[in-house]
């Protein structure tokens, strides 16, 4: 498993520009190395001029070792735009047998994904439609751990990559006290940094989630407002990712 | 794209289009691939979206949030909420942006890229309808028009142009001339010079025909040219109506044609001036006075509701219909009872009619019950005079009755003999009611609090005024029970705040804007004019002095305001709306009916007139 809090004290200081030059030399994959010489927009580019693509797996659960990615969708942002119009979204067969309960959350049966091909095949497409870009989500925890796990089983190596998290956005602002004594006991939910909950507070509308575009959709749509409320066009990408 | 990438399912883009009109209206695929090409932007409250003559790249479709629309005087042109389209003008002229737009709340925008709006305008009748001719239409509904911003006058020549202009080279004779007019039944050609058709270079009547031709005994196979008018006076197409009218007048001609920059548009009458005018609230008070019998009066009915409805649709706001309507009613009244008048002879001693409730407030709608009443002179006697004045009563209440002010109810009319009296009679009932006051004898004399003075000794009525406004600020239990009175009726939101529905009858799923809205207001209103001593019944004018005085907390009497605009304008274009569908106006609205931005603002506006009310009921200690 790959925590970047973990190796780097503070990660918004961590040099991903850096970072990618040498995984571009050290990464054994081919298709990894095409990725990293990619590169990445240095850590003082303006976010407005940022190339970014939010990002959203659905998966059969939430342990990488017992679970599969079944569908992953992308949704591309540029500046004050989200550019719906050139979403991409992928089916994709798990090695892992399908449950009921995943069945009724992602709407997606067996028999789709019976002719569904596995992520090794749409890898190629994948990772050309993200090389270059900020990937955005909402909760990083989970897109992260599932991408390494899936990539470190197919290709023997892990992904790494720099993250903007829509849910890290809104701990810092929700989550940055711990709550009072008086809070504790009376006890007093914390704020939910949820999706749902987090677009709600925006004045964002209701989306079914559980689906990869829209759920894509939704967080970039979140991003936007998070933005538009407390970043401007020109705060530094460094501020923002992860 | 490789095979296997789905095709993308768009799914809330297509849902939210299946449940938006022009879009719900077209087939699933149209939708689907639609829904396939829109990119979306998020606006905070307060940003610019759209600034004037900017590029415009889509049509902007609200998904949530509110957005101000502005011509480019900073006026406001528009007020849209979820589903609303903005930026379908400039994307039809120019793709440049005509009127700039700014985020009221924070507002998640679909972008329709201007191509596929393109290729549904041209392929889509439909939809080519609704951005277009449908968009003064939309616009009338859920607007919110500032006061100040509109003027009857404001309607421009275009407007009146309703066919192309026919033409005739100018080297045609006066009989092919007449032949034409007679094809195409009009009274005038514009002729064009034969070397340069786009110019033109006279103008022929049927009237010149005659004038010129036949009354000069000249042959009809001559040219066209030796009797057409060559010095041509013309309007432009933005020009107003009312500049035509006086361009017509000052030339003393009977046709006149419009202009767009050099291109002919048409040809306007004086009888299309006439028309147009012909609604005007202007014109109805002018002939309502020419008319000489009660039935000639009643047939002037359509052209009142006419009115009404054109009011609503150039957006005049609710003080100016209201006044508009209570002015025409007081005509009514003045013209009756100088029927009256000639039919029993003059009045034996002098008199002052007044009316009560929403006419004396200045808000009289199209469906009002008719409240009169009658004060006499002091030295009435009623054995010499009263069948004279239940004569003249009666003759104008029934007058009233047949031209669409239906008898009230509660018979406060001055056909009754409690309502027809003497001025000192009315001066005790006054001091009786403020004095010794009972809820229960006040709810039913709530409506002479509201009182104006309509023909005869009108000072009077001013009298009156002066005396309730003098006395009622003294006695505070008159005050309380006013105010409890004006408690019992209360606005139709539920806990959960939502509207509350009456269950009466076969409207049972409807809300009384009346019962449940303008009249707790006008209630309300009442009780602090009462308080303050304000001597003028207009709301208003109650209104417009409450919120001078810091009676209320901060901020509260502007809120009051806009919250009577907002309930008064919903129950106007209700019954503007049963109007044109042939229906007798009532004041049942149903709230499917409104729009999303109209229900979300009437449930506002109720929400202040509940709090107004808890605030009354403190004050007052009701």
């Amino acid at each position: 498993m790959f925590y970047l809090g973990s190796t780097q004290p503070s990660p918004t200081r961590l040099n991903w520009q850096q970072r990618f030059r040498e995984l571009a030399q050290s990464s054994r994959h081919l298709l990894l190395r095409q990725y990293y010489q990619q590169g990445l927009v240095s850590p003082d580019t303006p976010v407005s001029e940022t190339p970014i693509m939010a990002l959203d797996l659905e998966t059969t659960g939430l342990d990488p070792s017992q679970h599969g990615i079944v569908s992953i969708g992308l949704v591309p942002v540029q500046g004050q735009r989200i550019l719906n119009s050139a979403a991409q979204q992928w089916l994709v067969k798990p090695r892992f047998e399908l449950t009921n309960s995943s069945v009724r959350v992602h709407r997606i049966t067996d028999s789709a994904l019976q002719t569904a091909p596995d992520l090794i095949e749409i890898l190629p497409e994948f990772l050309a439609a993200i090389a270059g870009k900020i990937l955005l989500v909402h909760c990083a925890d989970i897109e992260r751990r599932f991408l390494t796990a899936a990539l470190q089983v197919r290709l023997g190596e892990p992904l790494q990559f720099p993250v903007i998290d829509t849910m890290a956005l809104e701990a810092k602002v929700h989550r940055a006290k711990p709550l009072s004594l008086w809070q504790q006991f009376r006890k007093t939910p914390r704020t939910s940094i949820r999706l749902s909950a987090s677009r709600q507070r925006y004045g964002l509308p209701p989306y079914l989630p559980h689906h990869a575009v829209t759920d894509a959709l939704a967080c970039a749509e979140l991003f936007q407002a998070q933005l538009a409320t407390r970043y401007t066009p020109n705060t530094p990408i460094a501020d923002l990712w992860s | 794209m490789s095979s296997d990438q789905l095709e993308i399912e768009q799914l809330e883009v297509l849902s939210f289009l299946q449940r938006h009109s022009p879009f719900q209206e077209l087939s699933l695929p149209e939708q689907t691939t639609l829904a396939q090409q829109i990119d979306v932007a998020y606006y905070r409250a307060g940003s610019e979206i759209l600034t004037y003559n900017a590029p415009l790249d889509a049509l902007y479709v609200i998904r949530s949030g509110v957005v101000e629309t502005f011509r480019r005087n900073g006026d406001l042109y528009n007020r849209l909420a979820e589903g609303g389209l903005f930026g379908e003008q400039g994307l039809l002229r120019g793709k440049k942006v005509r009127f700039p737009a700014r985020a009221l709340e924070d507002t998640l925008i679909y972008l329709v890229p201007a191509v596929a709006f393109e290729q549904l305008f041209d392929n889509n009748e439909f939809f080519a309808d609704y951005v277009e001719v449908g968009d003064a239409m939309r616009r009338a509904t859920p607007r919110l028009a500032k006061a100040a911003d509109h003027q009857l006058m404001s309607a421009q020549v275009c407007e009146l142009v309703n066919r192309e202009p026919v033409m005739l080279s100018a080297d045609a004779t006066v009989y092919e001339a007449a032949a034409l007019m007679r094809e195409a039944s009009v009274s005038c050609l514009l002729l064009t010079d034969p070397a340069k058709p786009e110019h033109i270079c006279g103008l022929i009547t049927d009237r010149d025909i005659r004038n010129r031709l036949v009354a000069a005994g000249l042959q009809s196979d001559i040219n066209v040219q030796q009797i057409m008018t060559r010095e041509l006076v013309t309007v432009q197409a933005e020009q107003f109506v009312f500049e035509a009218m006086m361009i017509m007048l000052r030339h003393n001609l009977h046709h006149l044609p419009v202009l767009q920059q050099h291109k002919a548009l048409g040809v306007i009458a004086i009888a299309d001036i006439i028309r147009h005018e012909s609604n005007n609230s202007l014109y109805i008070v002018s002939s309502i006075y020419q008319q000489q019998t009660v039935a000639e009066l009643a047939q002037l009915r359509p052209a009142v509701q006419a009115c009404f409805v054109r009011m609503v649709n150039e957006d005049a706001n609710s003080q100016m219909i209201g006044s508009a309507m209570a002015t025409i009613g007081r005509s009514f009244k003045q013209r009756l009872l100088e029927l009256a008048e000639q039919q029993l002879g003059p009045p034996p001693i002098p008199y002052c009619f007044v009316a009560l409730g929403s006419m004396a407030r200045d808000e009289q709608l199209i469906v009002t019950d008719q409240d009169n009443a009658l004060i006499l002179d002091d030295r009435y006697v009623a054995e010499q005079h009263d069948a004279y004045f239940a004569a003249l009563a009666n003759f104008v209440c029934q007058g009233l009755d047949q031209c669409g002010y239906p008898l009230c109810s509660g018979n406060i009319m001055a056909t009754n003999p409690r309502w027809r009296q003497p001025l000192k009679v009315w001066q005790q009932y006054f001091s009786d009611w403020i004095l010794k006051p009972a809820p229960e004898k006040l709810l039913h004399s709530n409506i002479f609090f509201d009182l104006d003075g309509v023909w005869g000794e009108n000072q009077w009525a001013t009298q009156l005024n002066q005396q309730i406004a003098q006395q009622a600020p003294l006695h505070k239990t008159f005050l309380a029970s006013m105010a409890r009175n004006a408690l019992l009726r209360t606005p139709p939101l539920g806990f959960f705040q939502d509207f509350v529905m009456d269950e009466d009858g076969k409207h049972n799923k409807s809300l009384n804007i009346k019962r449940r809205g303008t009249a707790p207001l006008a209630d309300l209103l009442r009780v602090y004019a009462l308080s303050l001593g304000f001597d003028n019944p207009s709301s208003y004018q109650r209104l417009a002095r409450l919120s001078k005085l810091n009676i209320l907390p901060k901020g509260r009497a502007d809120d009051l305001r806009d919250a009577y605009e907002v309930i008064a304008m919903t129950r106007i274009r209700h019954q503007a709306a049963m109007l044109q569908q042939q229906q007798n106006p009532d004041n049942n609205v149903l709230p499917e009916q409104l729009s999303e931005f109209e229900r979300k603002h009437l449930k506002a506006a109720f929400q202040v007139l509940a709090n107004a009310q808890k605030f009354l009921k403190f004050h007052f200690q009701a």
